[in-house]
């Protein structure tokens, strides 16, 4: 036990950009990452669900990760990926970010718990990770795929 | 011994054997003296103890031994089937059931002795014990003779208790015999060999394959009764004959036979030739005669009796032919059948799924292509047909009949009856109708919960039927039929029908609805409120049903299999429920359409026709608009409205309605165009946006395209 403390763990973070700002996601829950092709629209969803694809013979949900972030929708761009994350409870869900960037590798001592700044954008943070001089936001998957309403808004 | 690797053989067959005793108990029931039926249960009660003797299952060997004793009393008439005997001989079978599930959950039949079951039974056996001491001695035997005259004349001749399973019977042809006098003539040993295997062995062919074995190391096996064949399908009771030619003396053949485990008797001796001779010769006399029998025989119900007939070449197909076909008759012919794991047939279903995406890419491709290449559209087609009959019998294989479930009500209605003390008796038809397997393991709780219901509920007692001028003893029917791409169940019952003031009065008290809604609600609806989780009318309490657990969980069960439940009822008459499944849960038929630029599959099965209207036909019911086809006023359903997306069509074209149908509910739905029939796949939209109701699911289209499934049920 006291010789698994001393070697210094490390996560892995598939790095997109939305926006202005960069974010980490937790690569175990990254399955695929394609480019974006046209959805499906399903009537009677959420406005930030853009609706079902065909990926290798599954249908898979996409949702607009800006949308649901309360951020201007924008047209999509040659850089524009669908992240595919498998998660325990929803299953897979695929997250339309504006750019993947790069996969970090971060000792877990430079992740830190987001304990302060309870406003609209943190309610889907898990953490912060220091990477160099970069600060980068973690993005709690099960808080952005989670079907209920932004609290924030509601306030 | 391991047996533990038989544990689930075990498990099958005891259910299986459980369940025929039970059906042929309330047959015998109904019709004591019925010799079939009581011959049946003694077999099923015989096997079912050497099966359990074979596992070490003591106490369930004592119990179904003293059941086998009953019935043999029964069988040779010295007992005669009394009422009380039934009951008891139901308890016997519940507490079997209970060692079976106790085996089932810890591989251990459990520390109940059911001594007051056993006591009952010998009780009845006491009862006439003493008018017919000595009579069950030889039942068996007696059977035997019976269906086999000619066999027992030809015993005489050999002075033997059993002709067919002794050496001394083998009936040698002409070559046979030059062999024989040529070995004795080489000085070499000609022995009979009779040998008996434990009754309780599980692989008897294995343990005769083991004989044989040890047999040829130390000769030559010149004939064996039955034949080599017949004894490798297990077509033998418990003992063969043979003839063996051997240079070592008697006592080592002998011990070489014994050598094998589960053996349980050998019997041999000398083969005399010139018995054997004249055995010949009287076989060769009788043989006209048997074949005359054997042409008799050809009419009987056991067409395999003639294959197993052949065993010793054509001059003598004597006694030998009785022995061979006694196992022939005692056992109905069965179907061939291979036990599969369900989750490989999952596997299989999901390839042809696959196969099917592809061969809709392929359809789509040909079609795409401009210049047109006959044969590769020829041979689409082909590819098209085949995946479509493959996937038709991968269906059907899983598919089972839901008699495996509906065979055990009989039963459970005749103890409702008892329980409750009011005569009833139920029907059912259809029992043969197929459903998918996994639907068929489901679908046994919510039929019980309503046929309880039923008995409980909906069934008066006697003497208010009597009043009401009905027959004094209830009905309740089953009735199961195929009805389009829906497999239908109805429970009915003539009884008193659901009284719906009760309901509502009960649904205010419980405060589930107020007055004013009361007021304004249909019979129908009302109805409904049944279906919501605690809710029972009945007055008191029963162990029956009424715990308020019931119809809310057939609801939720029916509809988890994507089915649904719906009721009719009478006041007075009766009540109907009727419970609708699909026949298929993965691959179905659908109409694509398209409805504002968007595909859309509808499935075919609710589908009834296609109507092409003009606006003008539109007329106006309560402000919903609606039409009027042949009769019938069906109201229209803009699905570009229930989509949220704008239709193509102008307000002047005339409109496409698909005519769907639920149940004797018709609706028109408005699409904008037909693109045709097409076979497709359902695939899950996943948890995340499972929401809408009218979407059931979606599918993956030739060109790699997901169109939404709409499910019509949920539009009407």
């Amino acid at each position: 036990m006291v010789d698994e403390k001393t070697v210094a763990e490390t996560v892995q973070y598939v790095v997109i950009q939305i926006g202005s700002e960069q974010y980490g996601i937790d690569i175990k829950y990254v399955d695929n990452i394609v480019r974006v092709q046209r959805a499906t629209r399903v009537p009677k969803v959420p406005e930030y669900i853009r609706g079902v694809i065909n990926l290798r013979g599954e249908v898979i949900p996409i949702m607009n990760v800006r949308l649901k972030m309360n951020l201007d929708d924008v047209e999509d761009t040659k850089n524009t990926r669908i992240i595919i994350v498998k998660l325990e409870q929803q299953g897979m869900v695929g997250l339309i970010v504006d750019e993947v960037k790069e996969v970090l590798t971060v000792s877990l001592e430079d992740v830190d718990k987001v304990s302060y700044e309870k406003d609209e954008k943190s309610h889907f943070l898990s953490g912060i990770a220091k990477y160099d001089n970069r600060l980068i936001s973690i993005l709690d998957l099960n808080a952005v795929v989670s079907e209920e309403k932004d609290p924030a808004k509601e306030k | 011994m391991d047996v533990s690797q038989y544990l689930e053989v075990f498990l099958d067959e005891a259910r299986e054997h459980l369940q025929n005793l039970n059906t042929q108990i309330m047959d015998l029931e109904q019709d004591p003296e019925n010799m079939d039926t009581i011959n049946e249960i003694f077999r099923a009660a015989h096997s079912f103890k050497g099966m359990a003797g074979t596992m070490g299952y003591k106490r369930m060997q004592t119990l179904t031994h003293d059941m086998e004793n009953v019935f043999m009393k029964v069988r040779d008439g010295s007992l005669k089937v009394q009422p009380n005997m039934i009951d008891i001989l139901f308890q016997c079978l519940d507490a079997l059931e209970k060692y079976v599930n106790n085996i089932q959950e810890t591989s251990d039949e459990g520390t109940e002795e059911n001594e007051d079951i056993i006591k009952l039974l010998n009780n009845c056996l006491k009862q006439e014990g003493a008018s017919a001491p000595e009579a069950s001695a030889a039942p068996a035997e007696e059977k035997s003779a019976e269906e086999a005259p000619a066999a027992e004349a030809a015993s005489a001749d050999n002075g033997n208790t059993d002709p067919t399973q002794n050496w001394r019977a083998i009936k040698l042809d002409d070559s046979q015999q030059d062999v024989l006098k040529e070995a004795k003539d080489q000085g070499k040993n000609v022995f009979g060999l009779t040998i008996k295997i434990q009754e309780a062995c599980i692989l008897k062919a294995a343990r005769a394959f083991l004989v044989f074995k040890a047999l040829e190391e130390l000769g030559e096996i010149l004939v064996s009764n039955p034949s080599a064949q017949d004894i490798e399908d297990e077509k033998f009771e418990f003992s063969f004959s043979l003839i063996v030619i051997t240079e070592s003396k008697l006592e080592d053949v002998i011990a070489a036979c014994k050598s094998v485990s589960e053996i349980e008797t050998v019997e041999g001796g000398e083969a005399d030739l010139s018995n054997a001779a004249a055995a010949a010769d009287t076989a060769e006399a009788e043989a006209p005669k048997e074949e005359a029998k054997e042409e008799e025989k050809t009419t009987a119900p056991a067409p395999a009796a003639s294959t197993a007939v052949t065993p010793t070449g054509t001059t003598a197909p004597a006694p030998a032919a009785g022995g061979a076909k006694k196992p022939a008759v005692s056992k109905p012919i069965v179907n061939r059948t291979v036990r599969v794991d369900i989750e490989k047939l999952d596997v299989l279903m999901n390839l042809v799924s696959e196969l099917i995406i592809a061969k809709n890419s392929l359809v789509a491709a040909s079609s795409s292509e401009g210049e047109n290449n006959a044969a590769f559209n020829e041979q689409i087609e082909y590819l098209e047909s085949t995946t479509t009959s493959l996937h038709e019998s991968v269906m059907k294989v899983r598919m089972v009949p839901i008699e495996s479930v509906v065979q055990k009500f009989p039963r459970m209605v005749r103890d409702l009856a008892k329980k409750l003390d009011k005569p009833m008796e139920l029907y059912m038809t259809g029992e043969e109708t197929e459903l998918d397997r996994t639907v068929v393991d489901e679908i046994g709780d919510p039929l019980m919960h309503l046929i309880r219901n039923a008995a409980d509920h909906g069934l008066e007692s006697a003497e208010v039927r009597k009043e009401r001028g009905k027959p004094a003893t209830g009905s309740i029917f089953l009735d199961a039929y195929q009805d389009g791409n829906n497999v239908v169940i109805e429970v009915r019952d003539d009884g008193n029908g659901i009284d719906v003031e009760a309901v509502k009065n009960k649904a205010i008290e419980r405060g589930t609805i107020t007055e004013e809604q009361a007021a304004t609600m249909t019979d129908k609806e009302i109805i409904q409120l049944l279906f919501l989780p605690s809710f029972s009318t009945a007055k008191k309490i029963t162990d029956v049903s009424g715990r308020g657990v019931g119809l809310d969980v057939v609801k939720s069960k029916i509809e988890s299999l994507s089915g649904e439940v719906e009721v009719k009822s009478k006041l007075g008459e009766g009540s109907t429920w009727i419970i609708r499944l699909p026949l298929t849960l993965a691959i179905i038929q659908t109409l694509m359409v398209v409805v504002g630029g968007e595909k859309y599959a509808i499935s075919l099965g609710s589908i009834t026709t296609i109507e092409d209207i003009n606006p003008n036909e539109i007329k106006y019911v309560q402000s919903k608009e609606v039409i009027h086809i042949r009769g019938q006023v069906i109201p229209l359903i803009r699905l570009n409205e229930i989509l949220d997306i704008e239709s193509t069509k102008g307000p002047d074209d005339n409109l496409i309605v698909a005519i769907v149908k639920k149940g004797d509910k018709l609706a028109g739905l408005v699409v904008d165009e037909l693109l045709g029939q097409q076979e497709i796949v359902i695939k899950s939209l996943g948890k995340f946006i499972n929401k809408s109701k009218i979407i059931s699911g979606a599918t993956i289209l030739g060109d790699g395209e997901v169109a939404l499934i709409l499910d019509a049920n949920a539009l009407i």
